[in-house]
């Protein structure tokens, strides 16, 4: 849930370390085991665990125990609402004002070489 | 059924470019300007845009994505001063759902050929509507910006 600002700090703060980051982008692709998760890292098993149990209480990852598996996966409840809506529509305008930045660019050149370009202010 | 929800925020993005403002200012007031990077090269059909830049007037752009449902821009712009500023409220649709409503502010500053652009919006997200890959995509989208801001 995220009725109030505090679970964002969580994940927020959750996605502040890298190794954090690059475990939830793994989970992106599906469901790993812990051993799994902690493989490209050169750290203990207990760094991976404690790593995990910040993604857990940030509410951004869960896990379950079969046997002696304990297998994680994102809880994509948790990133789908706010954060996902402004960084799908941010992302839109970064990509816009992107080509706002190539369209000037290519307009600028000709005007430079045919005519100045209105000051409006002197 | 549709569940109800309402879903605030408001971002800024700053951006800079090696350009007088009035010529920044000038891509949005132009509707064939606009057009050029407004709705940019996307896999996506766009049909019937339309730019009516004075206050009061309208902005409508309606975008096909293959097997998807249309999205629907409506825009009406309440303040705009010449070279500085403009401000309007648009609403998104995708097929027949209202999916957010949005108050935006475009700002221009600068002086000579260093142009910047301050653009805000407040937007309500409406329903929660989830279209497919958009929440992978966005997922993805801001683990990236996340990486850049906090790295």
């Amino acid at each position: 849930m995220l009725a109030s600002p505090e679970p964002l700090d969580l994940m927020f703060q959750a996605l502040a370390d890298p190794a954090r980051r690059a475990m939830v982008e793994r989970l992106c692709r599906g469901p790993a085991s812990v051993t799994e998760l902690g493989k490209p890292f050169s750290m203990t098993l207990s760094a991976v665990v404690q790593h995990l149990q910040v993604l857990e209480s940030s509410g951004l990852v869960s896990s379950q125990k079969v046997g002696r598996v304990r297998t994680c996966q994102l809880e994509a409840g948790a990133l789908k609402r706010a954060e996902t809506w402004i960084s799908a529509r941010r992302a839109n305008w970064e990509r816009r004002f992107d080509r706002l930045g190539e369209f000037l660019a290519e307009q600028e050149e000709p005007s430079a070489s045919t005519k100045k370009p209105v000051r409006d202010k002197s | 059924m549709t569940e109800r929800s309402t879903q605030h925020a408001t971002f800024v993005i700053e951006r800079h470019y090696p350009v007088s403002p009035a010529r920044v200012f000038g891509a949005w007031a132009d509707p064939v300007a606009k057009a050029r990077w407004f709705n940019g090269p996307t896999q996506a059909q766009s049909e019937g845009y339309v730019l009516d830049f004075r206050v009061g007037g309208a902005e409508h752009l309606r975008t096909t994505f293959p097997g998807g449902q249309p999205h629907v821009y409506d825009a009406r712009y309440y303040d705009i001063v010449p070279g500085q500023r403009i401000v309007y409220c648009y609403e998104m649709h995708i097929g027949k759902m209202r999916i957010s409503v949005s108050l935006a502010t475009a700002e221009f500053r600068g002086a000579g050929k260093q142009a910047t652009l301050i653009f805000t919006e407040q937007a309500v997200f409406l329903d929660g509507y989830d279209d497919g890959g958009s929440r992978e995509r966005g997922t993805h989208e801001l683990l990236d910006k996340l990486g850049r801001s906090l790295s």
